[in-house]
């Protein structure tokens, strides 16, 4: 009976998870005009007419491919640089480790307000306004630490016996660490990639900062509209719906690890 | 595990150290230099010392976002944790409801923050939000709901939006705390004839330390630099009501173009960012000896 009544409870909290984004499902499934003019708990007008306005009109599509070039730029970037500093703030002590692991903390931790004036002026000087590898570069800042402290708590779990055996048995360091000891790590690797995929789409502040047209993310293109007069809500709600597709598509690969991420590696 | 002493392991670490000095150190140089100076367009600025720091520190408005954002973040932390923990122990604990239960929850940390916000104008307006015409179709409310309408209407839906949010995150990690306890623990408070208060008291809570810990550092620090939610939401109004401390510094930066006073704010919000890291970093760091101790 006690336990029949926590998963009721369980139930309703999930219900609440859920309802604002069905509402969204069912604004992005209606016409602005049909929104606007009746109130109704499911799309009874059904019409698929913002999606496809969504994947015909190149202000709204090109806001996705900006955001999915930068996005995975910036994973490989993050995912290059991070995996040789994790093996060496798993495997060695050396001057101002400690002090380098909280330095890289700090930058996950800084807000993106104080960066944003001073990123301009930087990336202006160097002429990447409006590219997408300054969105890009720009995410490393909170990306690359991110990814150094998950893979660091992943590498931690691998014994160093490992290593000393293949160093005897005459494998260079490289080959080792290519061929033996990230592929004992795919996992981690594969969440720390989920990581920083995630936390780059959700960013606003950098990305809307830093471009103008040409790399302008789908999540910069909405708050523009936002502000403009006339607004579609039905358009917008499309675009809500589809900038959640990406996450929820791998959200199931990632399930178990999720905690270990969020806890940057320590859990 | 003993480490091996080299300080060649520095080359691994070059490149990090590098990227992120690129994008982390030369922009806070330059936030220091305009800290100090009055600029009035190219070429053209004034040192002037620690004007700027001054004239912020008795900026009321500052102060008042800076207690709006410590009233928030106790908020959040008030009400996130306690939840967190109760959804944490009603999940279950095996079969199909586990994945279930854990990409259910996962699903609103993947939304774009400016979209979380865009979902709850959408869900609160009063013309067309399920909950906007749903409360005020009762009645009850002196003033008919409008999140754009009172401080009150705005905080409530601010609120709102931020436990929808984060609370999973609590949830996960409390999750991942609680399955790390092994059963025999379960079956000594059983054989003991433990209440069920005494298992969560005794059991469940000290194993979840080193989670919670997590959990809560996390959500101050991020409660603390929220800026995407409430400016796609209120952008920050009615008047002032939902101004945090990250709204007003772009505010100030890039609406007003108060350069030195905004770089000075900025400097002072990343000191107090950098305390509340290093009392996250000491913790992170007990939290790893204390598991592999036990």
């Amino acid at each position: 009976m006690r336990v029949r009544k926590r998963y009721i409870a369980l139930f309703f909290y999930f219900l609440v998870l859920v309802v604002p984004i069905y509402w969204m499902l069912n604004m992005s499934l209606r016409s602005n005009a049909d929104i606007l003019g009746t109130f109704s708990l499911y799309p009874s007008h059904l019409t698929f007419k913002n999606y496809i306005k969504v994947f015909t009109d190149p202000t709204w599509y090109s806001g996705y491919i900006n955001a999915i070039i930068y996005v995975t730029l910036n994973t490989l970037m993050s995912l290059a640089f991070a995996l040789p500093a994790a093996y060496a703030f798993s495997r060695y002590k050396f001057l101002g480790d400690g002090q380098m692991f909280f330095w890289l903390l700090t930058n996950r931790m800084a807000p993106p307000a104080v960066f944003l004036l001073p990123y301009f002026q930087l990336y202006s000087t160097v002429n990447l306004i409006d590219t997408h590898i300054a969105v890009a570069l720009a995410h490393c800042l909170f990306n690359v630490p991110l990814a150094v402290w998950i893979l660091e708590g992943f590498m931690s779990g691998i014994p160093k016996e490992i290593d000393e055996t293949a160093f005897i048995d005459g494998y260079s360091f490289p080959r080792f660490f290519f061929t033996l000891f990230i592929p004992l790590i795919r996992a981690g690797v594969g969440v720390t990639a989920f990581f920083c995929f995630m936390f780059s789409w959700v960013e606003l502040l950098f990305a809307r900062t830093l471009t103008v047209t040409e790399a302008k993310p789908i999540v910069a293109t909405m708050t523009r509209t936002i502000s403009a007069t006339g607004l579609d809500w039905g358009l917008l709600a499309a675009n809500g719906i589809l900038t959640i597709v990406p996450g929820a598509l791998v959200i199931w690969f990632v399930r178990n690890h999720l905690a270990k991420g969020f806890a940057l590696g320590r859990v | 595990m003993e480490k091996w002493a080299d300080n060649k392991a520095w080359f691994l670490v070059l490149p990090v150290f590098v990227v992120v000095a690129f994008s982390a150190i030369i922009p806070l140089m330059t936030v220091v230099n305009y800290s100090v100076q009055d600029i009035f367009g190219p070429g053209n600025a004034v040192f002037v010392g620690t004007e700027w720091f001054e004239q912020m520190l008795t900026d009321h408005r500052l102060h008042d976002a800076l207690w709006r954002q410590f009233l928030f973040s106790g908020l959040v932390l008030l009400i996130e944790i306690p939840l967190g923990i109760l959804i944490a122990l009603a999940m279950p604990k095996k079969g199909w409801g586990v994945s279930a239960s854990l990409v259910t929850l996962a699903i609103p940390l993947l939304i774009p923050w400016n979209v979380i916000g865009t979902i709850w104008i959408i869900f609160t307006r009063p013309d067309i939000g399920l909950f906007g015409v749903g409360i005020n179709s009762l009645d009850l409310l002196e003033v008919p709901f409008d999140h754009t309408a009172r401080p009150s209407y705005a905080w409530v839906t601010l609120m709102a939006m931020e436990v929808w949010h984060w609370t999973p995150l609590v949830a996960l990690l409390c999750y991942a705390g609680l399955r790390a306890i092994p059963e025999a623990y379960y079956q000594a408070a059983k054989i003991d004839g433990a209440s069920a208060w005494a298992v969560f008291r005794y059991i469940q809570l000290p194993k979840m330390r080193g989670v919670l810990t997590i959990a809560v550092l996390l959500r101050w620090m991020d409660s603390f630099l929220i800026y995407a939610e409430p400016f796609a939401l209120t952008g920050g109004g009615p008047g002032n009501s939902t101004t945090f401390l990250s709204i007003y510094l772009v505010k100030l930066a890039t609406g007003q173009f108060d350069l030195g006073p905004a770089a000075a704010f900025s400097l002072i919000y990343f000191l107090i960012v950098l305390l509340f890291s290093f009392i996250f970093y000491q913790a992170l760091l007990n939290v790893g000896k204390g598991e592999k101790a036990s």
